[in-house]
């Protein structure tokens, strides 16, 4: 058995310690929102938070969650930040097939809470690593800007 | 199973069941006789609910192109339904769902609004009627005396009110109106409005449902290990260790391979890395990359079948002042939508339960249908979201359902089929490589005057269901469409094609043929202008016919772009082309970082007929440029003695946020009916972007990728 607070909730597995956080997520606790990708670090899909930093669950072997804070995109919108982060996504309508929309919305909403006004620079860095096929990155810049009160 | 699952059951169940409010559409003129199933009962777009809740059914996959909010918006410009109180569902397979050019459920060739475009807006405007009338009836009053507005019907004169939901079981139960006049274009108050996507906020809190995210009690996780090369078979396999490991359930030799069912996909994928398998691999592996260019090249030199014949093209070109020649190569691609395919099925006796995200239901259905020994109307097909099509999941030879069926049968249980990243892009039904001869020449005032161009490429749609209507005469109309439909006035035209066949399965990628043939056309076209000695934009224009709806996107892109008009180091390349019918030229500005091509604004201009939401089309081209960025600069599926040489985003990297250029798009006014907009941004941004490179370096391009070329 392996614990962890997941989405403000102490949460309990039973799986091999090796099994990557984002198979325990989907397969054993039917979290569905964090995504699989490429399972390489590729492509950010399967991006959530440990102890409120943003990483790659498809290469984060379950044992590193043990004890820790870990928050995915169905816990989001338990904090201002992540509900600011999402009605920007709203406003600004960034997806479109969506499916890479949970890492994205991730990976901005841990870049936001270190940096409150991100540079373009730091923007950039963060959401480098998030792959869209649809296209949606300068929504997604917007959408960065809306949430930190910059305007589009 | 989580609360988005139940209700996606609940929904999709909704559908058998019965409806408040059901309209069947006459066929628009089509014949619907050969192929043609059963219609099913209930038929219908529209629920209403007593709460005043409108539900529609889509009866095309939602895949990111937004058709979860243009058809909506297609039914409720009639309607006039409150459209904050509309959601979607997508539909069952029904012959009333078919596509309504053709005898099949199908979400492809850009076609869903421009297909939908006269028959949503009849399904609202019947809607409408039906609720007025009985409205009418209740109050008895005439019903002309009535008017419709954000769902209620109104009669003025008395200032009586009534909701949809307390109208619609009286008026599902009226007789259904004939052909009701449509609004005119001028009084349309939600089409041609931005309008923000039903999808968003499900997109954005987890809740979608993918394919991927459909858990059933009971259900095993299935992984396959296939062929390495296309077209081999098991020659003896062990799985003795991998049936050891815990949450192991069964290997079962599948027609595609070794099927590995376990308790979750990390059981079953550690299994299937304990597979031994002895691949017998057929002919396939003798297929190399550079080979095949090099035979492909030869054949394009060699007269191929004709698919485009003007004037003399060879006379032409002895008469010519000056000429090129010049060959394009173009390679396989894959498709790699960032949900990587899957299947759920659920096979009972006398009945099949799929859930997955496909473009093709009808055929999907009826390949499931033959693996299970069910009749078609047996098998459900429930379409989940789809985490990207791009032409992936609408497979003619149906090959992950008809997989996913066979596990289904073999393992007894519910089962999830899953593909790695590595077996969606190592799994062939790509985008086929190319191979492009051509000869142009000018005279002695610049005027292109002949022009031959012969292309070579595996055909997609030849032995598929398709080919009775789009292959003649040998030759594959999406194998030469964007080559033979040359714009141009060039008096002497000649396009060729030859279509070898290999083991490799080929398949429609975004744009299809024209993702290969714009690329070549424009670059050409381009170098013929240089060589006359002429601006790119002018020599275009001189040369398109006098009424070509290729001239107002071409003008505007070039206005909007500021064309030419650059700080050094920096060049604008164009591109225009029609593909789905739609217009559209790309501007692309780039310049040279490390010797590498850096695109840094693409400004677009696109004619698509009406508009039915201008956001929809400006994502749509933001999309499509990305889509055909990644491919002109870093896409390309090579094979190594059969075995393909990519796997993953590593080496098969899509354009990533750090590289995506600045996107304006404007868009053309116009009064034609609609046209696509999901693929026409794509064809032209590749050609624009290495006429930018001519431009900037002097060097031609004409092999994609073009990251690999050095052109510091």
């Amino acid at each position: 058995m392996i614990s962890f607070h997941l989405n403000g909730k102490e949460t309990r597995v039973d799986a091999d310690p090796g099994t990557p956080l984002l198979w325990v997520l989907r397969d054993h606790l039917q979290l569905t929102g964090t995504k699989y990708g490429c399972g390489i670090a590729q492509c950010g899909a399967c991006t959530v938070h440990l102890d409120g930093r943003a990483i790659r669950s498809c290469v984060t072997p379950l044992s590193v969650a043990s004890g820790k804070r870990v928050d995915t995109i169905e816990g989001l919108s338990g904090s201002e930040l992540g509900r600011r982060v999402q009605a920007a996504w709203r406003e600004v309508d960034v997806p479109q097939c969506g499916y890479c929309q949970s890492g994205q919305i991730m990976a901005a909403a841990a870049l936001l809470h270190e940096y409150p006004h991100p540079t373009d620079a730091q923007i950039t860095d963060a959401m480098d690593g998030i792959l869209c096929r649809c296209g949606t990155y300068n929504r997604i810049r917007s959408a960065i800007k809306l949430a930190s009160g910059g305007g589009k | 199973m989580n609360m988005t699952r139940r209700k996606f059951l609940k929904d999709t169940a909704a559908l058998v069941g019965g409806l408040v409010i059901g309209f069947h559409l006459p066929a628009r003129g089509r014949a619907y006789a050969a192929g043609m199933e059963a219609a099913y009962p209930p038929d219908a777009f529209i629920h209403i609910a007593p709460d005043d809740q409108i539900t529609i059914v889509v009866n095309k996959s939602e895949m990111g192109q937004g058709v979860y909010t243009s058809l909506p918006m297609l039914i409720n410009e009639e309607l006039e339904a409150d459209w904050d109180r509309i959601s979607v569902v997508s539909a069952p397979v029904a012959a009333v769902y078919n596509h309504t050019h053709m005898p099949m459920q199908l979400t492809g060739g850009s076609s869903s609004v421009s297909s939908s475009w006269d028959q949503m807006r009849q399904v609202g405007a019947a809607a409408r009627v039906l609720l007025i009338r009985a409205a009418a009836e209740k109050w008895g009053i005439p019903e002309k005396e009535c008017h419709v507005e954000n769902g209620q019907v109104i009669h003025a004169k008395s200032g009586r009110k009534a909701g949809y939901g307390s109208l619609a079981e009286a008026a599902s139960k009226l007789p259904l109106p004939g052909k009701v006049e449509l609004k005119q274009p001028a009084d349309f108050k939600l089409i041609g409005k931005a309008t923000r996507r039903l999808d968003t906020p499900a997109k954005t809190d987890g809740s979608a449902v993918f394919g991927l995210d459909v858990y059933l009690p009971g259900m095993l996780t299935v992984l396959i290990a296939r062929s390495p090369v296309f077209g081999g078979k098991v020659k003896r396999y062990n799985a003795d260790e991998a049936r050891r490991q815990r949450g192991v359930h069964g290997i079962y030799q599948v027609p595609t391979g070794i099927a590995v069912a376990a308790d979750g996909f990390w059981t079953a994928k550690t299994a299937r890395d304990l597979l031994q398998i002895e691949w017998d691999e057929g002919e396939g592996a003798r297929l190399s990359t550079p080979e095949m260019f090099a035979e492909y090249l030869e054949l394009a030199k060699k007269p191929g079948l004709i698919a485009r014949h003007d004037g003399d093209a060879v006379q032409g070109l002895k008469a010519a002042h000056k000429t090129v020649s010049a060959e394009y190569e173009v390679p396989y691609l894959a498709h790699a939508a960032m949900e990587p395919l899957n299947v759920v099925v659920d096979l009972k006796p006398g009945h099949c339960s799929i859930w997955t995200g496909t473009q093709a239901q009808t055929m999907d259905r009826a390949a499931a249908a033959r693996v299970a020994g069910l009749k078609p109307e047996q098998v459900e097909i429930h379409t989940t979201f789809l985490g990207g099509g791009f032409g992936r999941r609408a497979n003619p030879r149906s090959d992950f359902v008809t997989e996913a069926v066979q596990v289904a049968v073999a393992v007894g249980k519910p089962v999830k089929v899953v593909w790695t990243r590595e077996d969606d892009m190592q799994g062939g039904n790509y985008r086929p490589m190319w191979a492009d001869h051509i000869e142009a020449g000018i005279d002695g005032d610049g005027k292109p005057v002949a022009w031959k161009h012969t292309i070579v490429g595996q055909s997609i749609v030849e032995g598929t269901p398709f080919s009775a209507f789009m292959v003649h005469a040998g030759i594959d109309a999406t194998s030469v469409e964007g080559a033979a439909t040359i714009p141009y006035l060039i008096p002497n035209i000649e396009v060729g094609l030859h279509s070898p066949k290999n083991e490799v399965p080929v398949q429609w990628w975004r744009s299809v043929g024209h993702s290969h043939t714009a690329f070549v056309v424009e670059t050409m076209m381009d170098e013929l202008a240089r060589l006359a000695g002429r601006d790119p934009v002018a020599y275009r224009l001189d040369f398109l016919p006098a009424d070509s709806r290729y001239r107002g996107v071409l003008k505007l892109a070039s206005e909007k772009s500021g064309w030419g008009k650059l700080p050094a180091g920096h060049a604008h390349g164009i591109a225009v082309h029609q593909s789905f019918d739609s217009y559209v030229a790309h501007v692309a500005e780039v310049s040279l970082e490390d010797g590498r091509i850096r695109v840094h604004r693409v400004v677009s201009a696109v004619d698509c007929g009406m508009v039915v939401n201008p956001d929809g089309v400006r994502q749509q081209i933001e999309s499509a440029i990305v889509y055909g960025l990644s491919a002109a600069l870093h896409g390309e599926i090579t094979l190594d003695k059969g075995r393909v040489v990519q796997s993953n985003f590593n080496d098969y990297p899509p354009l990533r946020f750090s590289e995506m250029p600045k996107v304006d798009v404007h868009i053309v006014e116009s009064g034609m009916p609609p046209s696509g907009i999901g693929e026409p941004g794509t064809p032209p941004i590749a050609p624009a972007v290495a006429n930018a490179v001519f431009a900037l370096t002097g060097k031609r391009l004409r092999r994609m990728p073009f990251g690999q070329e050095s052109l510091a």
